[in-house]
C-alpha cells in the first residue's frame, strides 16, 4: 500500500483571502470573550484584515500563481477585481461601525459575516475550476442572505432576506444545473481543459444547455434584465451598509466570474453568448433607467440605477477581444468608487430617528450640511457620467471598445440611455439645492470613520475622472492573462 | 438505463421542483422545491460521473449535498426569523416592499 502523498499547498497565492478569513475568525474570538470587548475593537480589527489582505493583494501585483491543481488562479485578473472587493468591503466596514450603533443589533457576527462573505468575493474573482467557483458564490451568497435579515426585529429587513434568500438559492440551482451540464458535456471542470474540449464542438446540445442555464444563474447574481426583481426590495429592506456591499463587492465579484468563465472557458461559444448578452445588456440598461424614474425611495432609486449600471458593463462583455472585459474592469472600479459613497452618505442621514430614505428627506440639506450636500452630488454626478468624475471615463472606455468591437448600436442605446439617466439623478440634486425642507429634513449623523470613508471615496471618483489612464493600463494589462 | 435516461429523470426532477417554487405561495414550500431543483443537479453529476468513469463528478457532488444543507439551514432560521415577528409565512402576505 502506497503512502498517501500530500500534495504541495501553495500558500502565496491564497495569502490574501486567508488574512481575511483569518480577521473572521478573530472577530467571532473577540466576540466570545467573557468581558465584552468595544465594538470600535472589533471593527478595527475586522478594517485591518480587509487592508491586510488589500496590501497582501497589491503586493502579488504582476506576481501571478496558481493553488490546488490550477482550481485557484491569482492572476492580475484577480487581483484586480480582489483590489475593487477588498475596498469595497472596507469602505462598508468604515460606514457600519456607527450606523449599527444607532439602528442595529451591538454584535460582532455582523463583520464576521462581511468578511466572510468578502472571502467568498476574493475566491469568486479567482476561481480556475466550476467546483470552486460554485463554492465561492456560496460563501459569498450564504453570508449576505443573513446580513441582509441581521436585523431581525425590522419587519421590511427580514422580508428583504426572505426574498433575496429565496430568489438566490433559485437561481444557484439554475446555475449548478448549467455547471453539471457543462461537466456532462466536457468530462471536466477546470476553465481551461473545458476550453480546450469545447473546441470544435460549440454546438453540442448539453454544453448549449448548459451555458444557457449558467447565464441564468450568473444573470440573477449580477441582476440583470429580466432576473433582477429581487434587487430592488433587497436593495430597500436591507440595512443600508448591507445594501452597499450587495451594490459594489458582491457585483463586481460576480461580473469577474463571468467574464473568467465565459473569455476561458466558452471562448469557443462566443457568437452565441455574444448574441444573447447583446439583447440583455439593451434591455437591462433600458429597464434600470426607465423604472428609476418614478422612485421616490433614494435606496431603490439606486437599486433600479445600478441595475442599469449592469447593462453598461454587460456591453464590455459583449465588446470582448481585450478592451471589451478591461473596460468592465474599470468601470467596476469607477462603480464601486462612486456606488459606496452614495449609499455610504444614506448611511450618515437620518430623519426623526429613522433613516432619510425618501428623497423629499433630503430637499434643503444644501443649505444645513454644503459638504455632506456636495459630495452626494459629486457621487450622483459621476453616475450620471459627467466629466471629469470617474462614471463619465468608464462609460467612455465601455462605449469606445463597443464602438471598436462594431457594436454601434449598442453604444448608442448606451449614451440614450445615460442621457435619460440623467433626469433622475439630477432630479435629487435639485432638492438638495433648490427646494426647501418640509420639516425638519434629513439631519447629519456625525461619524469620524464615515466621514474618512466618504472622503476616500469622493478622493477616489476625483482621481479616477482627472487621470484614468494609468488606472484603464493597468485594467487593460490585467485581462491579458485570460486572453491566451 | 442509457445516459440519458438519468438525463431525463434529473430533468423531469428540475421541472417539478420549477413548478414548485413558481406555485407553492408557502416558504416551506418553496424551499422545498428549491431541494428538488438542487438534488437534480446530483443526479445529472452522479450520472455524468457514472458512465464517464471520472471521479470528479462524484466528489462535486459531496460538494453541492453539504452546500445544499448548509443553505437550507440559513433558509429555514431566515424562515423562522420572519414568522416570530409576522405570524405568516406566506409569499403573499410578505409585501411590505414594492414599488
Amino acid at each position: 500500500m502506497t503512502p498517501l502523498a500530500m500534495p504541495p499547498v501553495a500558500i502565496g497565492p491564497l495569502a490574501p483571502v486567508l488574512i481575511v478569513l483569518g480577521a473572521a475568525g478573530l472577530v467571532l474570538l473577540l466576540d466570545l470573550l467573557p468581558r465584552p470587548v468595544g465594538r470600535e475593537l472589533i471593527a478595527t480589527v475586522a478594517l485591518a484584515g480587509l487592508v491586510g489582505a488589500l496590501l497582501a493583494t497589491l503586493a502579488r501585483w504582476g506576481k501571478p500563481g496558481r493553488a490546488f491543481q490550477d482550481m485557484l488562479v491569482l492572476d492580475d485578473f484577480a487581483l484586480f477585481a480582489n483590489v475593487v472587493i477588498c475596498y469595497a468591503a472596507a469602505l462598508v466596514v468604515m460606514l457600519s461601525i456607527d450606523y449599527l450603533g444607532r439602528n442595529g443589533p451591538e454584535t460582532g457576527e455582523y463583520y464576521a459575516l462581511v468578511l466572510f462573505s468578502t472571502g467568498g468575493m476574493m475566491l469568486l474573482a479567482a476561481a480556475g475550476d466550476l467546483i470552486v467557483l460554485f463554492l465561492a458564490l456560496e460563501l459569498m451568497s450564504l453570508s449576505l442572505y443573513v446580513l441582509a435579515g441581521l436585523f431581525k426585529r425590522e419587519l421590511a429587513a427580514s422580508e428583504a432576506s426572505m426574498k433575496y434568500f429565496i430568489l438566490g438559492a433559485f437561481a444557484t440551482s439554475f446555475l449548478l444545473y448549467g455547471i453539471a451540464l457543462i461537466y456532462g458535456a466536457t468530462g471536466t471542470t477546470n476553465l481551461d481543459r473545458i476550453a480546450a474540449a469545447a473546441a470544435g464542438r460549440a454546438h453540442d446540445p448539453l454544453l448549449v444547455i448548459g451555458l444557457g442555464l449558467l447565464l441564468v444563474g450568473f444573470g440573477f447574481k449580477i441582476s440583470s434584465v429580466p432576473f433582477h426583481m429581487w434587487a430592488p426590495d433587497v436593495y430597500q429592506g436591507a440595512p443600508t451598509s448591507v445594501t452597499a456591499l450587495i451594490a459594489t463587492g458582491s457585483k463586481a465579484a460576480a461580473l469577474a466570474a463571468l467574464i473568467r468563465v465565459l473569455v476561458t472557458a466558452l471562448r469557443g461559444s462566443q457568437p452565441d453568448w455574444a448574441v444573447l448578452l447583446w439583447v440583455v445588456a439593451a434591455i437591462t440598461m433600458t429597464v434600470g433607467n426607465v423604472v428609476a424614474i418614478a422612485q421616490s425611495n433614494l435606496k431603490r432609486l439606486l437599486a433600479y440605477s445600478s441595475i442599469a449600471h449592469v447593462g453598461y458593463m454587460l456591453i464590455g462583455v459583449v465588446a470582448g477581444g481585450s478592451a471589451g472585459p478591461g473596460a468592465v474592469l474599470f468601470y467596476l472600479l469607477t462603480y464601486a468608487f462612486t456606488t459606496a459613497g452614495a449609499f455610504g452618505v444614506l448611511t450618515l442621514c437620518e430623519r426623526a430617528q429613522a433613516e432619510a430614505v425618501e428623497v423629499g428627506d433630503y430637499a434643503g440639506l444644501a443649505r444645513r450640511h454644503p459638504v455632506l450636500a456636495a459630495a452626494l452630488g459629486l457621487f450622483l454626478l459621476s453616475l450620471v457620467g459627467i466629466p471629469p468624475l470617474a462614471g463619465f471615463v468608464g462609460k467612455f472606455y465601455l462605449f469606445a471598445a463597443a464602438v471598436r468591437a462594431g457594436y454601434l448600436w449598442l453604444a448608442v442605446i448606451g449614451v440614450v440611455n445615460s442621457a435619460l439617466a440623467a433626469y433622475y439623478y439630477l432630479r435629487v440634486v435639485v432638492f438638495m439645492y433648490m427646494r426647501e425642507p418640509e420639516g425638519a429634513g434629513a439631519r447629519l449623523v456625525p461619524s469620524f470613520a464615515g466621514g474618512l470613508a466618504l472622503a476616500i471615496a469622493l478622493i477616489g471618483i476625483v482621481l479616477l475622472g482627472v487621470i484614468p489612464a494609468p488606472f484603464a493600463d493597468l485594467a487593460q494589462a490585467a485581462v491579458a492573462p485570460l486572453l491566451r | 438505463m442509457s445516459l440519458y435516461g438519468y438525463l431525463t429523470l434529473a430533468a423531469l426532477v428540475f421541472a417539478i421542483g420549477l413548478f414548485g417554487v413558481l406555485t407553492r405561495r408557502n416558504a416551506i414550500g418553496i424551499l422545498l422545491g428549491i431541494e428538488l431543483m438542487l438534488n437534480a443537479v446530483n443526479i445529472n453529476l452522479v450520472a455524468f460521473a457514472r458512465f464517464r468513469a471520472d471521479v470528479a463528478g462524484l466528489v462535486f457532488t459531496l460538494f453541492t449535498i453539504s452546500i445544499t444543507v448548509a443553505e437550507v439551514a440559513v433558509g429555514l432560521a431566515i424562515v423562522i426569523a420572519i414568522f416570530r415577528v409576522r405570524r405568516t409565512v406566506e409569499a403573499d402576505r410578505l409585501d411590505l416592499l414594492r414599488g
